[in-house]
């Protein structure tokens, strides 16, 4: 039993970073319908900000503010520079209309090169702002320890932070309408362009939390967070792809499941068994738990 | 030349799609209180002019005049900024907000939107406030009772009423209605009359419409397009005299419209 409830607990740890980045993949692809496979190049570049000055500070909270100030930056950039220059062309051609998700490809190359030309490619480590020792209870070790607690606690603020900018300000109305009918949004006076740039900053800023939450558990190298990437991915379109709602909860059932079959069946088995979980979630549920055929046609 | 009443005056507007013209040098003015029919065959190029004129298009050529000032051509997030609203044929909810969430978005420009002031709380009042008015538009369009329900849930005609609600919440000195009356029943066509008749008060409205009992019981005057060009324009009674009008298009209606 005891094992079962552990499983638990780290299944909701891992759940937690893969949340986060589903949330800003579903962020990036709400506001302009491209699925941004340089949001791991974009976060492993905020985290090795954030190693950097750990180095130079020591101050892990001070650290984490700066690599999600430059992670938030970064994606603004990203879309302003970048995007919007391909999206004038994509009704040129079905290259030019793929053209964006191929440009996501190539920066996530980009980004990880200028990572390893900067501080190399050897791994490197991030020290825990809290303790890493697992929590005794009734005399038993769990393995859980209050740096799995920091990544819970900070990933759900993350997360209610974005729930209530959606749900309860005229930004996030603004955010949801642009995404699905931007001709419909600007008529309304919203200005899209601006709307999306902000969709990717809250993306780059999330994915920049992520990357800077999960190394201390783990070690950094130019492509460490690849992995993420991927569970994130899945744990996204499990969600839906639409729905921030839904990046949590695919999030949580992608980490829980991960944590049981590292705890219960083997450690080999977690690559096929998140591919078989993917394939079995899209000829099952195609729109994912919390879309709609509606809102993805609208 | 515009005169003093005018509120929007287009002169020789053109729009091309390809090799072809959709409008051809188009002349509309429309009066301060006035409802101006926008009428014609399908393809004529009605929604064609809403679409230039809410900058979804790009005209050839033309100048537009509102109250009076020579403009540029807006884009289409400037359309509220300059006091124009505009419904679309296929309605436009976004279909997973709430109806009071789409209304609200017709004036959003009225509220604080910046990233930082949304964050800090900054915004909460003007969020408050237009939520107020979304009620007050929904109520004037008497659908004040599915302000929290999401769009996609709603019946055609309510949808209908929404997205006139949607326009009238930036409190419009020019509407534009595209094809409001389509698909509605009779009773909801009289109860959309009145509603017209109401608001001609405080704004100034062209309407698109191929329902010709409403054109002919709302409207002062109407234009009239073919094939991309205004063949007649003038009071109902001048309209409905006109060959022209008669030949392209009441003409192939007149006897089974009997109205």
């Amino acid at each position: 039993m005891r094992q079962f409830f552990s499983t638990i607990l780290i299944g909701i740890t891992l759940g937690s970073i893969y949340s986060l980045m589903a949330l800003a993949l579903v962020l990036v692809w709400r506001s302009t319908r491209v699925v941004n496979f340089a949001q791991a190049g974009q976060a492993i570049f905020s985290t090795y900000i954030g190693y950097e000055m750990m180095v130079r500070t020591g101050n892990f909270w001070f650290s984490l503010l700066i690599a999600i100030i430059i992670g938030s930056l970064l994606g603004a950039g990203v879309e302003y520079f970048f995007m919007r220059t391909l999206f004038k062309h994509a009704d040129d051609g079905p290259v030019a209309a793929l053209a964006p998700v191929i440009a996501t490809l190539g920066l996530l190359g980009v980004i990880r090169s200028v990572v390893g030309m900067i501080w190399g490619n050897e791994y490197r480590s991030f020290a825990s702002p809290v303790s890493t020792d697992n929590f005794v209870v009734a005399g038993a070790t769990i393995p859980f320890s209050r740096l799995n607690v920091l990544v819970i606690v900070g990933a759900a603020l993350v997360m209610i932070a974005f729930s209530i900018i959606f749900q309860r300000t005229n930004l996030g109305l603004a955010l949801r309408a642009s995404a699905f009918q931007p001709e419909i949004a600007r008529l309304a006076g919203i200005r899209v362009g601006p709307i999306r740039t902000i969709g990717w900053t809250f993306a780059g800023g999330a994915g920049a939390v992520a990357g800077v939450l999960v190394t201390p558990n783990d070690i950094l190298s130019p492509n460490s967070l690849d992995t993420l990437l991927v569970f994130g991915f899945v744990a996204a379109v499990i969600g839906g792809l639409e729905s921030l709602p839904g990046a949590v909860v695919g999030g949580m059932v992608l980490g829980i499941g991960i944590a049981f079959i590292l705890n219960y069946v083997s450690t080999t088995l977690i690559f096929p068994a998140v591919f078989v979980v993917l394939l079995l979630s899209l000829v099952i549920k195609p729109n994912g738990i919390f879309g709609s055929k509606k809102v993805r046609n609208a | 030349m515009a005169d003093h009443a005018t509120v929007l005056s287009i002169d020789g507007l053109s729009v091309n799609f390809g090799g072809l013209k959709a409008l051809n040098k188009v002349n509309l003015e429309l009066r301060k209180g006035e409802v101006l029919g926008l009428i014609g065959p399908n393809g004529a190029g009605k929604t064609t002019v809403f679409n230039a004129l809410s900058g979804i298009v790009p005209p050839a050529e033309g100048t537009l005049e509102l109250f009076g000032k020579k403009v540029q051509w807006p884009k289409p997030h400037q359309l509220v900024h300059r006091g124009i609203a505009r419904t679309l044929q296929g309605v436009g909810l976004f279909p997973d907000l709430t109806v009071s969430e789409n209304v609200m978005l017709g004036a959003n420009h009225l509220a604080r939107t910046g990233l930082t002031q949304s964050f800090l709380g900054l915004t909460r009042k003007d969020e408050a406030a237009l939520r107020n008015r979304a009620q007050a538009a929904l109520e004037r369009v008497y659908a004040g009772s599915v302000s929290e329900r999401r769009a996609d849930t709603l019946s055609y005609p309510d949808t209908k009423r929404v997205s006139i609600a949607r326009a009238l919440i930036s409190e419009p000195k020019i509407l534009l209605l595209d094809e409001p009356a389509g698909g509605l029943s009779a009773q909801d066509i009289e109860w959309f009359n009145a509603l017209v008749g109401n608001l001609k008060s405080v704004t100034s409205i062209i309407i698109v419409e191929h329902h010709m009992d409403v054109v002919m019981s709302i409207c002062d005057r109407i234009s009239v397009l073919n094939f991309g060009e205004v063949i007649a324009s003038g009071s109902k009674e001048e309209v409905r005299s006109n060959p022209a009008v008669i030949e392209a298009y009441l003409g192939s209606h007149a006897g089974d419209k009997k109205r």
